[in-house]
């Protein structure tokens, strides 16, 4: 499989040399693996601080900036970052109000964000957290790891992230940030298997005339193989097995989110048939963000995310941002 | 060198070698370690690995700790801020419990060893939450830990079939769960990285026993 690489093993430090080139409003420390906003950290604001492996871009540096991430730590590609660099990063950002951890549901995320928040109450920093897992496809039961995170993260860093730029204290961007991921839920299939840059070749094998249904961001093979479907059969699908866990009461915002090898005119299709899901079923579309945000690497696919929304989240959801991935309202 | 009875002699530089050992192990295991976790993982444990155990080796080159609990602490640190994943932190907690249960000895026993490491197998089983039969490193690691009351040969020998065993299981943590049934027929990586700690131990002994 060609790459644009140089060699496998600085490829998560030459994109990070990139993000710095083109991003002046972010400050790179390759060497440490942290980004973080130029101006942290804020005086009075609560600082919000993500970060897990690489090969998801643009989660979870290219979040960072004015109304969304104060920092973010990348790992190694599929790999979690360690705890060095989560103290770093919730060091540079703390202006004394606290700092939110918002970390995806993996064993190793987990670990280590567990053990730097730990290290960085040692060292005085208040620290919260929130757990992302919206993933229908794991069975949340006791013989699982759990529910992965997902396309949820994008929701819960911009909507947390808006209430901190606003001046809200911790509990007030937790409690945010746990009521978003309550209220969302995805669901992803891959067309192709994921090729690493380690590895070279596809990390399972999936035939040309199959799907598979239920897959995470990190080249595991999902739950279920089947037959190819169409944008209009899928979209059926895993709309249905979305609004099924998440029975929404109200109006929901959707991200229609690309894996990284598939077309923007493909996901705009598959949108289109989502809203028809969406319509057929009576329920009420807010916002729509359509787009690759939380990838995995060249694999081609789509998540569907769609997260139940009140007066207010969708306030927040409105407000200003302006990173590198997201910007509008300023 | 051997002791009276004609065991080795497990001082810093026994636990030194037994590192080099597995750093080398590590490198030469790293492909197929990848492999296995491709089949139920994300393809990156044997470069995970690698890039700690180098980690590891550079840092017991620059601070030549001075007993054998100091030297598996300080390879328990280095894996945590280096390997990511699940493996740095449960690695990391693995050496750090048993180095920790070892003390500032200078040199220590066969049973003093076994102790320690049973010790730092119930630091990873509380991390991580897992129990024998989930398809993960206890699988290796909590029989070797008894066997190793015994003799070296007899903790490579549990290990490794601790691992082998594997193969048939239900994985029910980490990212290999998210497969269910599929997670069936695959050796677990974890549980094979972990009898290379423990064969690379016994072979550091072995040699040092000659």
């Amino acid at each position: 499989m060609k790459s644009l690489i140089n060699v496998p093993e600085t490829v998560v430090a030459d994109a990070l040399r990139g993000l710095a080139a083109a991003h002046p409003g972010l400050a790179v420390d390759v060497d440490n693996r942290v980004v973080v906003r130029r101006d942290a950290p804020v005086a009075g604001k609560v600082g919000l601080v993500s970060g897990g492996g690489s090969g998801h871009e643009p989660l979870h540096g290219g979040f960072v900036g004015p109304g969304m991430l104060s920092a973010a730590c990348p790992g190694e590609v599929f790999t979690s970052p360690v705890p060095d660099q989560m103290v770093r990063a919730a060091a540079a950002v703390d202006s004394g109000s606290g700092v939110l951890f918002v970390v995806k549901n993996y064993t190793g995320d987990v670990l280590n964000f567990d053990m730097a928040a730990e290290l960085a109450e040692d060292e005085g920093i208040q620290v919260a957290k929130v757990l992302v897992n919206d993933d229908v496809a794991v069975t949340d039961s006791l013989y699982t790891a759990g529910r992965r995170g997902t396309g949820a993260t994008l929701f819960v860093e911009k909507l947390a992230g808006a209430a901190a730029e606003e001046g809200a204290p911790l509990e007030r961007v937790e409690a945010i940030g746990r009521q978003v991921n309550e209220r969302a839920r995805s669901f992803g299939v891959a067309l192709t298997a994921v090729t690493t840059p380690a590895k070279g070749s596809p990390t399972f094998d999936l035939p040309e005339g199959e799907l598979e249904l239920g897959i995470g961001i990190h080249g595991e093979p999902g739950r279920e193989r089947r037959a190819m479907m169409t944008a209009r059969e899928i979209a059926d699908y895993a709309v249905d097995v979305v609004l099924a866990d998440l029975r929404p009461t109200g109006p929901v915002l959707v991200l229609v989110n690309g894996m990284g090898g598939t077309p923007l005119l493909e996901l705009y299709g598959f949108n289109a048939e989502v809203r028809r899901v969406l319509d057929e079923r009576g329920v009420v579309v807010a916002r729509t963000l359509v787009g690759n945000y939380v990838t995995s690497l060249d694999m081609a696919g789509c998540s569907v995310t769609l997260c139940q929304v009140d007066e207010e989240l969708l306030r927040l959801w409105d407000a200003p941002v302006e990173t590198p991935a997201l910007r509008w309202g300023r | 060198m051997t002791d009276q009875n004609g065991g080795p002699v497990l001082d810093t530089a026994f636990f030194r070698r037994w590192l080099a050992a597995m750093a080398a192990a590590v490198e030469r295991a790293a492909d197929r370690l990848t492999e296995l976790d491709s089949a139920i993982g994300d393809a990156d444990h044997g470069s995970n690995l690698q890039r700690g155990f180098r980690a590891v080796t550079t840092a017991l080159e620059k601070d030549a700790p001075a007993a054998p609990g100091a030297v598996l602490t300080l390879a328990g640190r280095q894996l945590i801020s280096t390997v990511g994943g699940a493996s740095g932190p449960l690695y990391g907690t693995l050496l750090r419990r048993a180095g920790k249960a070892l003390g500032d000895a200078a040199e220590v026993t066969q049973a003093e060893l076994a102790e320690a490491l049973r010790a730092g197998v119930a630091g990873v089983a509380q991390l991580g939450g897992a129990k024998a039969g989930d398809k993960t490193m206890l699988d290796a690691l909590e029989p070797a830990a008894e066997a190793l009351g015994t003799s070296f040969a007899a903790a490579a020998e549990a290990a490794d079939r601790g691992a082998l065993a594997t193969v048939p299981l239900l994985a029910r943590k980490g990212r290999a769960s998210y497969l269910g049934e599929r997670s069936i027929g695959h050796q677990d990586p974890g549980a094979t990285s972990s009898a290379l700690l423990i064969t690379t131990l016994a072979a550091t002994a072995e040699e040092a026993a000659r």
